[in-house]
């Protein structure tokens, strides 16, 4: 059975990540970061959440925005999927339905970097009995 | 669900909500006895047998937020409609295992699709989880444990840009050189 191709090779890669990392530890202090959380579940899945996923995660990554991307599961928007909650350090969640790429590319350029919402949110639609 | 990795992703997610610790994806392409099984098991928190036996009913879910649970149902109809068929088992505190068959050549059987993609994001999204991947086909076997890989990584953390796309293509070369199904 094949094992791992090479692990020297990764081995290589360690040393050289090793020594450009950051120290700053990442997902201990994730309120201090830009939070997407992409809701993995079957009809997410069904209607294009794991390309959603990817193309946020690489996307962020190329224009060097830090973010802590997790896959979480249903948020109950089946009917708008692919959903995302997007958090910006300090401000209140945001739920985006209909995220394909084009609406990610959207969210990234403009709430994400800008501070200005795009079209799309998913409004709370609950209010307490005491109001 | 389109291809077959897109199901793989949606049941890991069960694994995932059964706070699996370790979560292993077998395909194993049989073309002598036209058979493609995929296996996923857990260590996850299992189910009691009353879950057992509701859980291919998609209209029986745990969660809260909606009242439809269609991943093992949908799993299991397309496993079927390929002459193949489906089997759900799991003990409680111990994990779940399961194991579907599809006819290879079957005419409606679901391609892969972009099982690569689906490995990086399930290996490099989900926190403490590990994983086993083993692949075998009639041209060879590969297998792929991220424990050794996170071992090699020491502090470097699995999801950084550079180690992401040197798993893709590891990943891509190693399917590749034990021809995998579409």
């Amino acid at each position: 059975m094949n094992k791992i191709k090479s692990l020297a090779d990764l081995k290589k890669l360690q040393a050289e990540v090793q020594s450009k990392i950051k120290l700053r530890e990442k997902g201990d202090n994730p309120e201090h970061l830009i939070q997407i959380k992409v809701s993995m579940s079957t009809c997410g899945i069904a209607s294009g959440a794991k390309e959603t996923m990817t193309f946020l995660i690489e996307e962020l990554d190329h224009q060097g925005i830090d973010s802590v991307i997790t896959q979480v599961g249903c948020m109950g928007y089946c009917y708008a999927e692919p959903t995302i909650e997007l958090t910006i350090p300090g401000q209140k969640p945001v739920v985006y339905g209909y995220v394909n790429k084009t609406k990610a590319q959207e969210i990234i350029e403009k709430h994400i970097k800008l501070n200005v919402m795009v079209d799309g949110i998913i409004p709370i639609t609950f209010s307490s009995i005491d109001n | 669900m389109k291809d077959l990795s897109l199901h793989i992703l949606d049941i890991v997610q069960n694994s995932i909500r059964a706070k699996a610790k370790l979560i292993e994806i077998e395909i194993d392409e049989r073309s002598a006895e036209n058979k493609l099984i995929i296996t996923i098991s857990d260590n996850g928190s299992g189910m009691s047998e009353d879950q057992l036996e509701r859980a291919i009913d998609p209209f029986y879910t745990s969660r809260t937020t909606r009242k439809v649970g269609l991943g093992l149902s949908l799993f299991k109809q397309n496993a079927e409609t390929t002459a193949g068929s489906f089997k759900l088992e799991s003990e409680l505190g111990k994990g779940t295992k399961v194991t579907a068959v599809f006819g290879l050549k079957h005419l409606d059987r679901p391609v892969m699709g972009d099982l690569v993609g689906t490995l990086i994001l399930l290996i490099c999204s989900s926190g403490g989880i590990d994983y086993v991947f083993k692949h075998k086909t009639s041209s060879g076997e590969f297998e792929f444990d991220i424990r050794d890989i996170k071992q090699t990584l020491e502090n470097v953390p699995i999801n950084h840009p550079d180690v992401r796309l040197f798993l893709k293509e590891l990943l891509q070369e190693n399917l590749e050189h034990i021809q995998i199904t579409e």
